[in-house]
């Protein structure tokens, strides 16, 4: 409950704080539409010469690009640049102050900035997938649309103990930055359904840049072919990942309190 | 002249020795530059296996000996200019460059030049493996092979000025992020990177022959490949030398104009 709180507390001061450049809020709703329509232009030229694409229906893809922008939008909107955040501060020592802080400090350096108007990307996802679903009609009933919602979450926690963990490198390496690029290009190939790629291919986007935990795995439940046993897998690697994450990141914060002292 | 060369031989030195340090990081910056057209030649190889094997003249083959070429083109035209110059302006560094006797393009073609230099044997590497793992299927006549360095060069130039131009849009506005993307989209679906050209209706290839886009990545991979008649070939360098042309023009023109501004603005 006080997570929650504070978590909204945080929330309002990034709005707040943006709220002083609206003119900021039509310029990335203009770079979403751009990315969004780049991403329905490239469905209408694939489409236009195929019924299926490796399997999938063009509306269960159209899904998938709505999942993709709905997943980006909260790596964009909290979890990216809270995250550049601590390296940052890591670097400059600053992150003294949070740890002073009266509160679990992997908490507070998960939420400390939100780029407010990166939800435009996460309402554009929702709109998409919206129209996925009224065109896949009445074959997503409330069963099918459960099993969806756990593997989102299941991904948003992987892909975020994943981001956590490279962060948390921060505190023996000092370019950070350069591995989150990694994420963000292997980030683009969770636009397609992975189970197009060659196996290094999906194996890499698996288990070394976990990208189709949240982008083809939800969206593969949205169409119905997620087995029971592929959800649970899903959720334990989540789980797994978590709590490694979480020790990974203590480790890290006793080295950071060694080098400090 | 040789006084330029000098300039340019000294100037490579220091910039190679500077992008040495960073070697990482410009590999990791390659990640996606393999990344995205290795998708496309996947999402396209998938495409003709549901359509028995060939969809628009392409077999698996084509489509992966495509996008190979284009992978290696748009690396070799490829610039960061326009994300650099909003940084000069907006942190000032430009009037330093601004002082110095140089117009600042030439460091910027120098700097390219090297970055280049460093990660073509990984670019080369990369397309190798790739050639090894997919089997590109090849149609090289001498002719087009002979006619595809000058089309590249020509595409480089032309790139470089074009981006070099539109980076001076940080002069009038420091949110150039907007400009930049729309750009990125224009270039993704008119140079041929989401798909071949000819594979899109008419209407986007006549947009696609009338702006810069084709002529700075996908005409001279369509020549290499043997896609174009000696008559298409002659007709694209030609329009390659009018965009030179005219973006030299163009160039000059943006560059004055920034410049007076960018001082008005410091002063």
């Amino acid at each position: 409950m006080k997570a929650l709180k504070l978590f909204w507390i945080f929330f309002r001061v990034g709005v707040l704080g943006e709220l002083a450049y609206p003119a900021n809020f039509f310029l990335q709703l203009f770079e979403s539409l751009l990315d969004l329509g780049t991403a329905l232009g490239g469905l209408a030229v694939v489409f236009a010469y195929t019924q299926t694409l490796g399997g999938w229906k063009p509306d269960e893809v159209l899904a998938l690009v709505g999942v993709f922008f709905l997943v980006g939008g909260v790596i964009r909107l909290i979890i990216q640049p809270s995250l550049e955040r601590l390296i940052e501060a890591v670097g400059e020592g600053t992150l003294d102050f949070t740890l002073t802080k009266p509160a679990d400090a992997q908490f507070l350096v998960s939420i400390q900035s939100v780029e407010i108007w990166r939800c435009t990307d996460i309402v554009l996802g929702a709109i998409v997938l919206g129209a996925a679903l009224s065109r896949l009609g009445t074959r997503v009933g409330p069963g099918r649309a459960a099993v969806f919602a756990a593997a989102l979450l299941a991904g948003l926690v992987i892909v975020y103990s994943f981001w956590l963990i490279l962060a948390t490198l921060s505190f023996w390496l000092v370019r950070v930055q350069n591995i989150l690029v990694i994420f963000q290009s292997m980030y683009e190939a969770g636009r397609w359904p992975v189970g197009l790629y060659p196996r290094w291919l999906r194996f890499a986007l698996r288990f070394l840049v976990p990208v189709a935990f949240a982008t083809t795995v939800p969206a593969q439940a949205l169409a119905g072919r997620l087995s029971a046993s592929a959800l649970g897998a899903e959720a334990v690697l989540a789980v797994f990942l978590f709590g490694a994450a979480r020790l990974f990141w203590r480790l890290g914060l006793r080295r950071y309190a060694g080098a400090s002292a | 002249m040789t006084g330029l060369a000098g300039i340019y031989v000294q100037q490579f030195k220091t910039t190679l020795a500077s992008f040495a340090q960073y070697r990482a990081a410009i590999f990791i910056w390659m990640i996606g530059h393999v990344l995205e057209p290795l998708v496309f030649m996947i999402v396209w190889s998938a495409v003709t296996l549901s359509r028995g094997g060939s969809v628009g003249g392409f077999g698996r083959g084509d489509f992966a000996a495509y996008f190979l070429v284009l992978m290696l083109v748009n690396h070799a035209t490829y610039t960061w200019i326009m994300y650099e110059f909003e940084y000069r302006v907006r942190h000032g560094d430009l009037s330093f460059l601004l002082l110095r006797p140089l117009h600042p393009i030439h460091t910027d073609i120098v700097d390219n030049l090297s970055s280049k230099m460093l990660t073509l044997p990984l670019i080369l590497v990369s397309a190798a493996v790739l050639a090894v793992l997919f089997k590109p299927v090849f149609h090289i006549r001498v002719w087009a092979a002979a006619a595809f360095l000058p089309a590249l060069g020509l595409a480089f130039v032309v790139r470089f000025l074009v981006e070099w131009t539109l980076a001076l849009a940080a002069f009038w506005t420091t949110r150039v992020g907007a400009i930049n993307q729309g750009y990125y989209v224009a270039a993704l679906f008119l140079s041929g990177q989401v798909a071949p050209l000819v594979l899109f209706p008419a209407s986007v290839r006549a947009v696609a022959a009338v702006l810069p886009f084709r002529w700075m990545i996908s005409f001279p991979a369509e020549l290499l490949l043997g896609r174009l008649t000696p008559a298409q070939a002659a007709a694209g360098l030609a329009i390659q030398a009018g965009w030179l042309g005219l973006a030299l023009l163009i160039l000059k023109l943006v560059w004055r104009a920034g410049v007076r501004r960018f001082t008005a603005v410091g002063g």
